[in-house]
């Protein structure tokens, strides 16, 4: 079960609405901020937190693209390879990130340091290529750019 | 022309309370709060504000079907949830004006007779989030959100809701399911929200950009925001530009600038100077138009009229270098990846077109393929749930009139020939 910690944290959400359910995407993602991924014991914390079915809080969290339903490397890498991405060379980090980091789209490094995850525009188009390694924003991407930032990403 | 929607971003302390408060912020909330929510609607409405998230759908009238439905409370919801690929006019707002938008958000939630507000937001912009939730509690503080607003006696109550990473959530009945913690699919209407959406109660959904026209509205009038740029649909609008040109970036600009205007005048003409091929103008889900389509207006009417659709304002500039087939295929690749999957039509045809396109990208389309795309268009087109399987569908209608003569070479020589 979550902490004390957590459970006001979530309660603290809750209020905000008129209904308990409300609060089930923002739960999600401290239980996956606390569990790493949204594994059967997160998501039955969240069921038994918000007194909702389990079918129900696993139904919603399969939906959404953020909640992760396998573990995760110890940092995502989010890379964008939508159109304006694409039209500027989103394939070839794609490519370079694979080999550099040996991680495929959907896939952990061996090492357990990354996971690489292609995403469906970050809104940076404007300064395109872009990622968010975990929270983290980054944009106008090169390969030598990439190499610089995930140094810092251990 | 002067600047509003993103005055003062150049200021590196611009999402800070003060400095809003210096260049003239919340004064139009203090007007609005001496005035009666009746007169607001009615410059709203003489404004001619229409939605900025894309549907264009005049605000005044949404917010009077609203104000007539006697239930309350009644809901203000912000949509914030910008993913449309090519669009991020709503983020310089968002991380760098957010007051802005909760300026204008009191106002609104007075006009409607409104106490609560969410901003419904996008997983994918982490750092709005930090940037709205320290800029809503200073508000707070301020007293320009709370129980007593600035001491008029008027409550307004306002939070960040997160999305995780669906495009469908733009969609505003699928974003009500959203932050009701179901999944995003859209739902039946009627009834609309206006009457019944979030909790069943009545519920106003208005993009970033819309709602952060009110202030300006209320600064300089309906009347004199109507003489903004196109008469059918008055007002400042944020164009993001992206692709091949030189300066790419969000600019503001009176609705109805030409798309040319906006590529070569603004954003700096094509990049290294090489042949326009093609512009999608208004986001991903809007149909292309080929170089020498672009002398039109950036206005909901006259886009139509030119055969695409303003939508969010979002120019993708494309030149002579990009596949055109590559572009639809990745487009497709994406509305099959955001389907919701409620109804058939999409769910099945995105994943159809998506599969047909991959061949022909990669060099093994066949014979009839092109017709059995057009089909598969027609089997989507009008009839499915929402306009997401529209979109999709468009944006193959829209390749296809204007540059099948690429897929047909695709599928001729068994090959792409901008492989690089």
């Amino acid at each position: 079960m979550f902490n004390e910690t957590v459970l006001k944290e979530i309660n603290d959400i809750r209020v905000k609405y008129p209904d308990r359910r409300s609060a089930l995407l923002p739960s999600l993602y401290i239980a996956q901020r606390e569990f790493g991924w949204l594994s059967h014991e997160a998501m039955l914390c969240v069921s038994k937190t918000l007194n909702l079915p389990e079918a129900e809080v696993r139904g919603t969290a399969s939906f959404y693209a953020m909640f992760k339903n396998k573990p995760v490397g110890r940092h995502v890498i989010q890379l964008c390879t939508n159109v304006s991405c694409m039209i500027l060379g989103a394939e070839k980090l794609v490519d370079f990130i694979g080999n550099k980091y040996g991680v495929q789209p959907g896939g952990i490094s061996q090492d357990g340091r990354f996971s690489l995850v292609i995403m469906e525009c970050i809104g940076a188009c404007g300064t395109a290529p872009a990622m968010l390694v975990d929270t983290d924003f980054y944009d106008s991407l090169t390969e030598k750019r990439i190499e610089e930032i995930l140094e810092g990403y251990k | 022309m002067e600047k509003f929607l993103l005055k003062n971003i150049e200021n590196p302390n611009s999402a800070d309370v003060n400095e809003y408060v210096k260049a003239g912020g919340y004064k139009n909330l203090s007007k609005a709060l001496d005035m009666q929510p009746k007169d607001i609607l009615e410059e709203v409405k003489k404004a001619g504000l229409r939605g900025r998230g894309g549907a264009g759908f005049p605000t005044g009238m949404k917010w009077s079907f609203a104000v007539a439905d006697p239930k309350f409370p009644k809901y203000l919801l912000c949509n914030a949830d910008e993913g449309e690929p090519g669009t991020f006019k709503d983020r310089p707002i968002l991380e760098k004006n957010p007051h802005l938008l909760i300026e204008g958000m009191a106002i609104s939630g007075y006009t409607l007779g409104s106490e609560y507000g969410y901003i419904y937001l996008r997983g994918e912009y982490p750092y709005a989030k930090d940037v709205l939730n320290k800029a809503i509690q200073q508000a707070y503080e301020k007293n320009y959100l709370g129980d007593n607003i600035l001491g008029k006696g008027k409550r307004f109550h306002l939070a960040v809701y997160q999305g995780a990473g669906a495009y469908i959530c733009g969609e505003e009945t699928a974003l009500i399911e959203s932050i009701e913690g179901r999944k995003g699919q859209p739902r039946n209407k009627p009834p609309f929200p206006v009457n019944a959406g979030a909790w069943s109660m009545p519920t106003i959904v208005n993009n970033v950009e819309t709602l952060s026209n009110l202030p300006y509205v209320l600064e300089i009038g309906g009347e004199a925001y109507s003489k903004i740029g196109s008469k059918d649909c008055p007002g400042p609008k944020l164009f993001s530009v992206s692709g091949c040109v030189e300066k790419p970036g969000v600019y503001e600009l009176p609705m109805g600038t030409s798309l040319k205007d906006i590529i070569y005048k603004h954003a700096g003409g094509t990049r290294n100077g090489k042949k326009l091929k093609a512009v999608i103008p208004g986001g991903i889900s809007t149909p292309v138009l080929p170089a020498e389509n672009i002398d039109c207006a950036m206005d909901f009417v006259a886009m139509q009229k030119a055969g695409s659709m303003l939508g969010s304002g979002a120019v993708i500039v494309m030149d002579e270098s990009v596949c055109m087939v590559k572009v639809t295929y990745r487009a497709l690749k994406f509305f099959e990846h955001e389907s919701c999957g409620k109804c058939v039509p999409c769910r099945e045809g995105t994943e159809w077109l998506r599969k047909v396109l991959h061949r022909i990208e990669n060099g093994q389309g066949r014979e009839g393929d092109i017709e059995l795309l057009t089909d598969v268009t027609w089997i989507m087109s009008g009839k499915t749930f929402c306009p997401l399987g529209d979109g999709a569908a468009g944006v193959v209608t829209g390749m296809l009139k204007y540059f099948r003569n690429e897929f047909e070479e695709h599928i001729k020589n068994g090959s792409c020939k901008f492989v690089s």
